[in-house]
């Protein structure tokens, strides 16, 4: 019994993952110990990054900017990094924006798009199919290339250095319609005819029948659109000025050349604007990785 | 509650012939649109319009001068040796930096897919850079780049390796930039790969190890043929992604040394915003739209070619 339990016990923790290159029998083959070297070579090179900004942001300035570098600096590590840049810096303030301009663009984007998804999945009506053609052609436009009417627009709508003009251009998610849409198809008409045959109209069905079976997808694209609106770098750079109305990504930028030289503080201002994500990502990791899986094919 | 239900109950069983039906599908169906359409024609399709108009005018920033100008600013852009150069570092950018934003995703999935110990650890590393914003992620590399202090410098000169100055030698400037870019993007397409790896039936490969087919066989003549379509899809969504470069460059480099790394993108911006002449910056805008749309095109025909049912994005 137990020599037929074929799978190899670490598979269970890992399915659908395993290949046949770790059929019992040929217990430990060299193959594998180099595929292991590799990859741990690998995933710490990919840390290296992280690691140095992290050691650079724990040490005083002098000893973030003295030859020979050091590993762990001879005076030790200190907090003073991140207490100078949180107590003097902006960066309270740019996290607060980005929140809330990012939650914002992705609960508006998740709302209007979601409607028209619906539309475009259930509902017959006239110009139906040109409003598809139309949608799906917007896909080719790069954002770059609508970024000087956009400012023009925001300027016209007196939106530049504020909230709305950060939000408003960054709701149109034509790529999110189609993978609602997508989504929508695949329910089966028969909920919504039980619905409407107990007397639902097209809204209440759409909110208490679609909406929530769909939660899944919903949470896939607004995680998609949180990530995108949050490190968007752009369009907030352009439309923002004033100091107080940067976003995080934003901000940042203006850090690098006002503090010039200051190493542990622009590496303790770059980890303080990486944090909240990372953490997020920490504790969903498998809804963001299954997110971007099912929704990036059709985003970037 | 309850009565309205009724109401409406009574309401349908009313009005289900078929014009009227007709009627309110039509509503509804605007209805639903209205909102997402109001946002779609105002900050996408009006800006779209009106770029091609300002891009016939002398207009600036300053709002001066908006005559009609017809086809001379794109006459200009055609003969600015600027915006060829910008055009060429940006072509340049998207070939050194797909390919080895593919290859090493796939490599990377397809170590991801052989069931080694501590999966969730390299995961989590291939892919966290990915959620970092461009800034943060330039901030890190500026940092490690730097000739003198720099982290890489640093293990270059222990194994004898004379420094390099990553970021201010025009030959090498672009090079660091697809560097930083592997580092923060790879993990999106390992992602991809690791879903489709996922969806190849086990039955091939037990079969295969049934014919004695060992594991670079297996990747070559199972893996890789079964990925095709993934990789075309990647490298679709590659090369767009990589000819819209702007954040990194700009902050890393400023678009230097000497213009060497400066993108079409950010020609577009300083033309507008630092040159004030949002005309002649439209103008770029659509040569470049025009670029992408001819590479757009050429990639749905190519990838047409095998007419297979992968329509998946």
């Amino acid at each position: 019994m137990a020599t037929q339990t074929l799978a190899t016990p670490r598979a269970g923790r890992a399915p659908a993952r395993q290949t046949p290159s770790n059929r019992p029998g040929k217990r430990i083959k060299p193959s594998r110990v180099i595929a292991t070297v590799i990859v741990a070579v690998l995933a710490v090179t990919w840390l290296v990054p992280f690691a140095w900004a992290t050691i650079t942001a724990l040490k005083s300035e002098t000893e973030a900017a003295a030859t020979p570098i050091t590993i762990v600096p001879p005076s030790g590590f200190t907090f003073d990094a991140f207490a100078k840049v949180l107590k003097e810096g902006n960066i309270p303030a740019w996290t607060w924006n980005s929140l809330f301009t990012s939650a914002l663009i992705t609960a508006i984007t998740l709302v209007i798009s979601a409607l028209a998804a619906y539309a475009l999945s259930r509902i017959d009506f006239r110009g139906k199919k040109l409003l598809m053609v139309g949608i799906i052609a917007s896909l080719i436009v790069p954002p770059p290339v609508l970024i000087i009417p956009l400012f023009y627009q925001m300027v016209a709508f007196h939106m530049v250095d504020t909230y709305w003009g950060i939000i408003l251009p960054q709701v149109i998610a034509p790529a999110m319609v189609f993978v609602l849409k997508k989504f929508f198809d695949q329910i089966p008409h028969e909920l919504e005819d039980a619905a409407r045959v107990d007397g639902a109209g097209r809204v209440r069905i759409f909110w208490q029948v679609v909406l929530p079976l769909s939660r899944p997808i919903l949470a896939a694209v607004a995680i998609f659109v949180f990530i995108g609106a949050w490190n968007n770098f752009l369009w907030p750079f352009i439309v923002t000025n004033d100091s107080s109305m940067l976003t995080l990504p934003v901000g940042l930028q203006t850090i690098k050349s006002a503090y010039g030289i200051q190493y542990a503080q622009n590496m303790a201002s770059a980890l303080l604007a990486a944090l909240p994500l990372i953490v997020v990502f920490l504790f969903f990791q498998r809804q963001i990785i299954k997110g971007i899986s099912t929704t990036g094919l059709a985003g970037t | 509650m309850s009565t309205s239900i009724t109401k409406s109950a009574t309401g349908h069983a009313a009005d289900n012939t078929h014009a009227v039906r007709r009627k309110r599908d039509a509503l509804h169906g605007w209805g639903f649109m209205a909102p997402f359409l109001a946002f779609f024609l105002l900050f996408l399709i009006w800006p779209l319009i009106h770029g091609v108009i300002m891009s016939f005018t002398g207009k600036s920033l300053t709002g001066a001068n908006s005559a009609f100008l017809g086809f001379a600013n794109y006459l200009e852009a055609l003969g600015d040796a600027d915006m060829w150069h910008s055009m060429g570092n940006t072509l340049y950018f998207t070939v050194i930096s797909t390919v080895p934003l593919v290859i090493v995703a796939l490599a990377m999935a397809a170590l991801a897919n052989m069931g080694l110990p501590a999966q969730w650890l390299w995961r989590l590393s291939f892919f966290a850079p990915f959620l970092l914003a461009s800034t943060v992620v330039s901030m890190f590399f500026t940092w490690m780049f730097n000739p003198q202090l720099g982290l890489i410098n640093d293990v270059l000169g222990k194994v004898g390796i004379p420094p390099v100055d990553w970021l201010n030698n025009p030959d090498v400037a672009m090079w660091s930039i697809v560097i930083a870019t592997l580092w923060w993007t790879v993990g999106f397409n390992f992602l991809l790969y690791v879903a489709a790896m996922a969806n190849i039936p086990v039955q091939h490969y037990e079969a295969a190890a049934l014919d004695g087919a060992g594991g670079w066989r297996q990747f070559f003549s199972i893996t890789l043929p079964q990925l095709t379509p993934t990789t075309v899809m990647i490298v679709i969504l590659q090369v767009l992604a990589s000819l819209k470069i702007f954040d990194q460059v700009y902050q890393m480099t400023g678009g230097g040394p000497g213009g060497a790394t400066r993108t079409v993108v950010q020609y577009i911006f300083e033309s507008g915003f630092t040159g004030y002449r949002l005309g002649y910056s439209s103008a770029i805008s659509y040569i470049f739209f025009a670029l992408i749309v001819v590479v757009s095109v050429a990639q749905f025909f190519v990838t047409r070619t095998k007419p297979t049912r992968k329509r998946s994005a």
